[in-house]
């Protein structure tokens, strides 16, 4: 018995160690990859034009939504806004964009200079609400399908490439 | 010219640990209980030669000799000198330094502070915190040398990072390794105990004081890092379980374990393996914590550069030292049958290091938990308070009666005498948390308990003092301060207020009883920084209180970085708490502003805890 209980708590500190040493190779940067194949639950998002308060509901109809952050301010933004002008076009998609601590007379400004493609428009003047997200710089753009499962994830400007990869998985 | 003689003298103290050790075990040889001279004159050498190393280090900071990349990376010429001094040990290769000198210090001292114990004891445990020592200076000369030189020598250096230029920061690492690099002086007793079959109470009593010295300095190693987080930080908090944090309690669960274990190993001469196992944990842990800070596998707010190689050389030490222990406690290792009544002070004590092996494990659990998740399921997760609080805190309640009760207690076997003070007691303290629920507010029923429970140990340890005759007045002192910390912490915890708003120069605004008017905006040229102050004025329509709270926004040039310094003004019964930072593209600021209780309490118990260590230490000096 004695012994068994040596050779467990040997095994223990090697599996410890090992651990350890396997880690010291990894990354320990945070990244959003993980959050691939998960389950948007239970968000609140203030409408940008009036009180509305947008919640998981208001998107069940939907066959896929990408939600996409930006923001007056970000040039990058600026470079995607023609993709998701296209996208805007698709049938089976529905585009929540979500204004990312922006003002909201340049963000108003912003989207009749580049035209709005966005069938919902709310925003996160404080950037808290974007934390469940996981996003941590904008553009990032999220795709979900009907039971808010995230498919893809987008993590600067939308391009060419991208568009075609959205378009092929919803239709 | 510094780095060749840092690196000389470096390699001097290499020399010096194989001397020792070899001299160690010649001496081992003969049969006297005579330690050669020698030894002394050479262990007096290598602290004199590890010291001069330092203060060539420190040197090369004050003189900003940037042909040095310790130097350069970590100092600049401008900067005031109190920093550039606690420079030196402000970053990784400097701070490996502090390390060997408190091994070499310890190891010294030990030698000639345990006259009374037989020479192999010394002996064996002189070879093997050698061997710690030169296990450090490898570290040091091969992966981690402060001496070593950059070419073409640069004109000026990068700067020390802004907010590590601090006075608490300055002394917090000092501090905190007296701690747990102290405690590799009882993981050498310890392993040297094993060898030599030296297993009585006088094992106890060679290791009593340095565990309290190392006790007494991490508690106030913590202390510092927290207050320094307090204010530095900006988040108004005084704990947050970082990881790094995290790594510095560890450590502390485990000592203040074995300083209870101790006792009854010295009474009752029981618990010897137990306590062996804390003397070997505690250093472990120790390094450990220090492989999760250097190694870079951590994220946190105080983890040093991230480099693999340093990871890698930490955790071979630690693997060698780990296996090492176990080989030879498991070699030694002999179940005891002893019997321990189960109404007795040994059985209470032994209750207190359940509670710290319990704390122990979900503070480890926590800290480890997103590496093993990381590693085993590639999915990135940080523990953070909610998992500790809810796991710690109901725990507390009953530890806290078991610390009051125990010390009541007997050794050998017990019998209740003062059941009917200790219902008093229990009683006044039930009482008291409802006058301040009704004088205040009330709040949950955990903070209830936490609260009642911890007055019952106040008052319970109160009564202590008044015993003829008075039989431990540092432990009083200790328990009543650990209750007051657990007191203040909840009344902290529960009326504490915080408003979190947006506000542009010459705004008012009125939240819930306050009104807030940022009424100025200076410029300030500094020696090594500009400083934008904001002047906001806080009223309390309530209690008419005014006051006026300067936050700061520093720009430092080198390196450029922005720091945001909370203005904090303190008074015995609450802090004013304020920070303020620039939001991008806007002309507003982003404020939050706490009001937190008795935060001062918070600090002062910790150094009354602290002080009953030291107190203890001094009782116990005199004892032996």
């Amino acid at each position: 018995m004695q012994n068994t209980i040596k050779f467990f708590i040997i095994l223990l500190l090697v599996f410890i160690l090992g651990v350890f040493f396997i880690s010291l190779n990894k990354s320990s940067n945070y990244d959003t990859k993980y959050l691939l194949g998960n389950k948007l639950t239970n968000f609140q998002l203030k409408s940008f034009y009036d009180n509305k308060v947008f919640i998981n509901n208001d998107f069940k109809e939907n066959n896929f939504t990408l939600i996409n952050f930006w923001a007056s301010w970000c040039a990058p933004c600026r470079v995607e806004h023609p993709v998701l002008i296209k996208l805007s076009k698709e049938k089976n998609l529905k585009i929540l964009g979500i204004n990312f601590k922006d003002k909201k007379a340049n963000a108003s400004k912003f989207l009749e200079t580049l035209g709005n493609p966005y069938d919902f428009l709310a925003k996160d003047e404080l950037g808290k609400q974007s934390i469940i997200f996981g996003i941590y710089g904008i553009p990032e753009s999220i795709l979900i399908n009907k039971d808010f499962t995230i498919i893809r994830k987008y993590i600067g400007p939308l391009n060419n490439k991208d568009f075609n990869e959205i378009k092929g998985i919803i239709n | 010219m510094l780095s060749n003689i840092g690196n000389l003298l470096l390699f001097l103290n290499i020399f010096f640990s194989c001397l020792i050790i070899n001299y160690s075990f010649n001496c081992l040889k003969i049969s006297d209980n005579i330690i050669f001279k020698k030894i002394f004159q050479i262990g007096l050498l290598q602290c004199t030669a590890i010291l001069i190393c330092f203060f060539t280090l420190v040197s090369a900071f004050l003189v900003s000799d940037f042909s040095l990349i310790t130097v350069y990376q970590n100092s600049h010429s401008l900067k005031p000198i109190f920093y550039k001094i606690s420079g030196t040990w402000g970053n990784h290769e400097g701070s490996l330094l502090l390390w060997v000198i408190i091994l070499t210090f310890f190891s010294f001292l030990f030698l000639i502070f345990n006259k009374k114990h037989p020479k192999d004891f010394r002996l064996y445990t002189l070879i093997i915190q050698n061997f710690l020592i030169l296990g450090f200076l490898f570290f040091i000369i091969f992966n981690s040398n402060p001496f070593s030189k950059i070419d073409p020598i640069p004109n000026e250096g990068l700067g020390l990072n802004p907010i590590l230029q601090d006075p608490a920061l300055a002394i917090h690492p000092p501090l905190l390794y007296v701690g747990f690099v102290g405690s590799s002086i009882y993981f050498s007793a310890a392993m040297a105990s094993l060898i030599t079959n030296y297993s009585n109470k006088f094992f106890a009593i060679s290791i009593k004081s340095w565990v309290l010295i190392s006790w007494a300095f991490q508690t106030l190693g913590i202390l510092i890092g927290s207050i320094w987080a307090y204010y530095e930080l900006g988040w108004g908090g005084f704990w947050f379980w970082d990881p790094v944090e995290n790594a510095s309690l560890l450590p502390w669960f485990a000592m203040t374990a074995l300083m209870h274990s101790l006792l009854v190993l010295e009474k009752r001469n029981l618990l010897y393996f137990w306590t062996i196992i804390l003397c070997l944990l505690t250093f472990i842990l120790s390094v450990t914590g220090t492989f999760l800070v250097r190694s870079g596998i951590l994220n946190s707010v105080h983890t040093f550069a991230n480099d693999p190689s340093r990871g890698i050389f930490i955790l071979i030490f630690l693997s060698l030292m780990i296996l090492t222990s176990i080989y030879f406690l498991f070699k030694k290792y002999k179940p005891i049958n002893a019997e321990i009544n189960s109404n007795s002070r040994e059985t209470f004590i032994l209750i207190n290091n359940w509670f710290m092996m319990f704390y122990l494990l979900t503070v480890l659990l926590g800290t480890l938990y997103p590496i093993f998740t990381d590693v085993l399921t590639n999915y990135k997760i940080s523990v953070g308070p909610p998992f500790y609080n809810a796991v710690i805190i109901p725990i507390v309640i009953i530890f806290l009666i078991f610390m009051a009760i125990g010390p009541q207690t007997k050794w050998i076997k017990n019998k209740f005498s003062n059941l009917k003070l200790s219902f008093f007691i229990l009683c006044g303290a039930i009482f008291l948390n409802f006058v301040i629920i009704n004088l205040f507010r009330s709040y949950s029923i955990i903070s209830n308990l936490v609260i009642i429970s911890s007055l019952f140990l106040i008052m319970s340890s109160f009564f202590d003092i008044f015993k003829k005759p008075l039989i431990n007045f540092p432990r009083i002192i200790s328990h009543i301060s650990f209750g007051f910390l657990i007191f203040f912490i909840g009344l902290n915890h529960n009326f504490s207020e915080e408003k979190d708003f947006n506000l542009k120069l010459g705004e008012t605004i009125q939240i819930d009883n306050y009104n807030f008017v940022f009424q100025d905006l200076e410029l300030f040229q500094q020696v090594n920084y500009k400083a934008v102050v904001g002047k906001i004025s806080v009223s309390d329509t309530k209690t008419k209180e005014k006051r006026m709270l300067n936050p700061e926004i520093r720009i430092y040039d080198n390196p450029q970085t922005l720091t945001y310094e909370a203005s904090i003004q303190t008074n015995f019964f609450r802090d004013y708490y304020l920070t303020m930072s620039n939001i991008d593209r806007s002309e507003y600021y982003n404020i939050k502003f706490q009001k937190k209780p008795l935060m001062i309490w918070i600090w002062i118990s910790v150094i009354m805890l602290s002080f009953g260590g030291l107190l203890s230490l001094f009782r116990n000096a005199k004892h032996n």
